[in-house]
C-alpha cells in the first residue's frame, strides 16, 4: 500500500509505478495477479467472486449488483486510480448452461495497471446491470451497444437504446446465440421494415444545431419539421 | 466538330470538301453523345470497394477521360450514382433518398459483389443486392473489382446511354410497384421464390 499523500494529482504514472518493460515468457494461466484483486477481495469480500490471470492480465469476477460499488472504488481510491475505461462489452458462451459475462476493461494511467471486471448474468431473468456512465461518461455509447446487440439493460443509463441497428428494430439483439444469423424475419420484410423508417425524421431541430437557419429552409421542410413528421413504424 | 459516328448512328455528313462543314445528324445521337461524354458520378463508397472507386478517380486510371471528373457529392448535380460498398439496412431508405434526390436523367451503377448480391454477407445487417432498392442499370462484378473493371462498366453504361431514344418516354418513368397490377409480385411469394438463398426463417445454423 502507498501512502496516499504521495500521490500525484496529475495524470502521468506516479514515481513509484512500477517501470514498464516488455514482457516475455508470459503463462497462459497464472502468474503473478494484478495487486488490485487483493485490495477488491478485501475491500468487497461477499461481491468478490474469484480472480484469474489469463496471458498476464487480471480477470476479476464479481456479483453483478455489486460491479458499480466495485468500480466507484477503483476509480476514486487514490492507491487504484482506474481513470480510463477502455471498453464495456458482453460474452455469451456457446455453451447455453453458461451465464451471460458482462466485462468492464479498466486502466490505470497512474499505477500503469489494467484490470478486467466481469460480471456473470444468469440466463432466463432480466439482463441487467446497473451503468457505470456516473463514474466513466464515456459509457454511454458503449452500453447503448451492449444493449443493442445482447440486451442487457443498464439501469441508470441516461439514454439506453439502440445505437448500431436501428430504433424500431424489432427483431432482437443480433449477437445472442440464439438469434439466426439471417435474421428472424423474411429478407422482404425486412426491407420493408427497414424502408419504412424514416432517417430525417429521427433528428430534431435543437440536434441538428439549424435553429438559427430555420428561416432558410425550403418551405416543405420547414412544414415537415414543424408537423413533428411521423416516422415509419 | 469531333463527332464521331458508328454506323448504326447514321451520322450523315455533306460536302467534306467544301469550308461550310456542316453536318446533320440525329437529334437523339447529339444528346445521347453529349450526356454519355459528360456523365457525373455520385460517389455512394460505404466499403473497400470505394478504396477502388478512388483509384479509378485518380490519375492512373483517369476518370476524367470519359467527362466524369466532377464528383458530385451532391445527388442533385449527379447523373450516375455508383454504389460502392455493402449497403447495410439502416443505410437502405438513405440511399433511396438520395437516388430520389437525383434529376433525371440518371443511371445507376452497382460496383461489387456485396452492392449488387450482398455478397458474403448474407445476414441480418445487409441488403442483398441494391437493386431491391433503387433500380440498377450496370452491375460490376468483383470483390472489390479493379479499376479496369469499373471503368469497363462505366463504358458499357455509356454505350447504353447511346443506345437510349427521346421518344421512349418509358425509361424515365419512376413507378412505385402497383399492388393492383397482375405483375405484381408480393413479398410472401418472392420469399417463396427464393428460397432456399434468401429466405432465414428455416435455418439453423446458431446451432440450436
Amino acid at each position: 500500500m502507498t501512502d496516499p499523500a504521495t500521490v500525484p494529482q496529475t495524470l502521468g504514472p506516479a514515481p513509484n509505478a512500477p517501470v514498464p518493460k516488455t514482457p516475455t515468457n508470459i503463462p497462459h494461466r497464472g502468474g503473478p495477479a494484478n495487486a488490485s484483486a487483493a485490495r477488491i477481495k478485501e475491500k468487497f469480500p461477499s461481491a468478490f467472486v474469484r480472480a484469474e490471470v489469463v496471458w498476464g492480465e487480471t480477470t476479476v469476477f464479481v456479483r453483478p449488483d455489486a460491479v458499480f460499488d466495485v468500480i466507484q472504488y477503483l476509480h476514486d481510491d487514490p492507491n487504484e486510480q482506474y481513470a480510463y475505461l477502455s471498453d464495456v462489452t458482453c460474452v455469451e458462451y456457446r455453451d447455453l448452461e453458461q451465464p451471460l459475462e458482462v466485462v468492464w476493461h479498466l486502466r490505470s494511467i497512474t499505477w500503469r495497471a489494467f484490470i478486467r471486471i466481469k460480471a456473470q448474468l444468469t440466463k432466463g431473468a432480466r439482463l441487467s446491470v446497473k451503468s457505470v456512465w456516473p463514474i466513466y461518461k464515456g459509457a454511454d455509447w458503449l452500453e447503448r451497444e451492449c444493449y443493442d446487440m445482447f440486451g442487457v439493460e443498464f439501469e441508470g443509463h441516461p439514454d439506453l437504446r439502440r445505437i448500431l441497428m436501428w430504433e424500431q428494430y424489432k427483431e432482437g439483439y443480433p449477437l445472442r446465440k440464439d438469434f439466426p444469423l439471417r435474421g428472424r424475419f423474411s429478407r422482404a420484410e425486412q426491407l420493408r421494415q427497414a424502408l419504412a423508417a424514416n432517417p430525417e425524421a429521427r433528428y430534431s431541430m435543437e440536434e441538428l444545431k439549424i435553429a438559427d437557419a430555420f428561416e432558410d429552409l425550403p418551405s416543405d421542410m420547414r412544414k415537415r419539421l414543424l408537423g413533428g413528421e411521423e416516422t415509419g413504424e | 466538330m469531333g463527332l464521331v459516328a458508328r454506323p448504326d448512328h447514321k451520322v450523315v455528313s455533306y460536302a467534306p470538301e467544301s469550308q461550310e462543314g456542316w453536318v446533320t445528324s440525329r437529334l437523339d445521337f447529339l444528346v445521347n453523345w453529349a450526356r454519355a461524354g459528360s456523365l457525373w458520378p455520385m460517389p455512394f463508397g460505404t466499403a473497400c470497394c470505394a478504396i477502388e472507386f478512388m483509384a479509378t478517380a485518380a490519375s492512373r486510371f483517369d476518370l476524367s477521360r470519359f467527362g466524369m471528373e466532377r464528383m458530385s457529392f451532391s445527388p442533385r448535380q449527379a447523373d450516375v450514382l455508383i454504389c460502392a460498398g455493402r449497403v447495410p439496412f439502416k443505410l437502405a431508405p438513405v440511399i433511396r433518398r438520395i437516388w430520389q434526390q437525383m434529376p433525371q436523367p440518371k443511371w445507376c451503377i452497382s460496383m461489387g459483389a456485396c452492392a449488387s448480391s450482398g455478397g458474403m454477407f448474407d445476414n441480418y445487417a445487409v441488403v442483398q443486392g441494391i437493386d431491391t432498392i433503387i433500380p440498377v442499370d450496370v452491375y460490376v462484378p468483383g470483390c472489390p473489382p479493379r479499376p479496369e473493371g469499373l471503368i469497363y462498366g462505366i463504358m458499357m453504361l455509356q454505350k447504353k446511354v447511346m443506345n437510349e431514344r427521346m421518344s421512349d418516354q418509358s425509361i424515365r418513368n419512376e413507378m412505385e410497384p402497383d399492388p393492383s397490377s397482375k405483375l405484381y409480385i408480393p413479398p410472401p411469394v418472392i420469399d417463396e421464390l427464393s428460397e432456399p438463398f434468401g429466405n432465414s426463417v428455416h435455418q439453423t445454423r446458431s446451432g440450436l
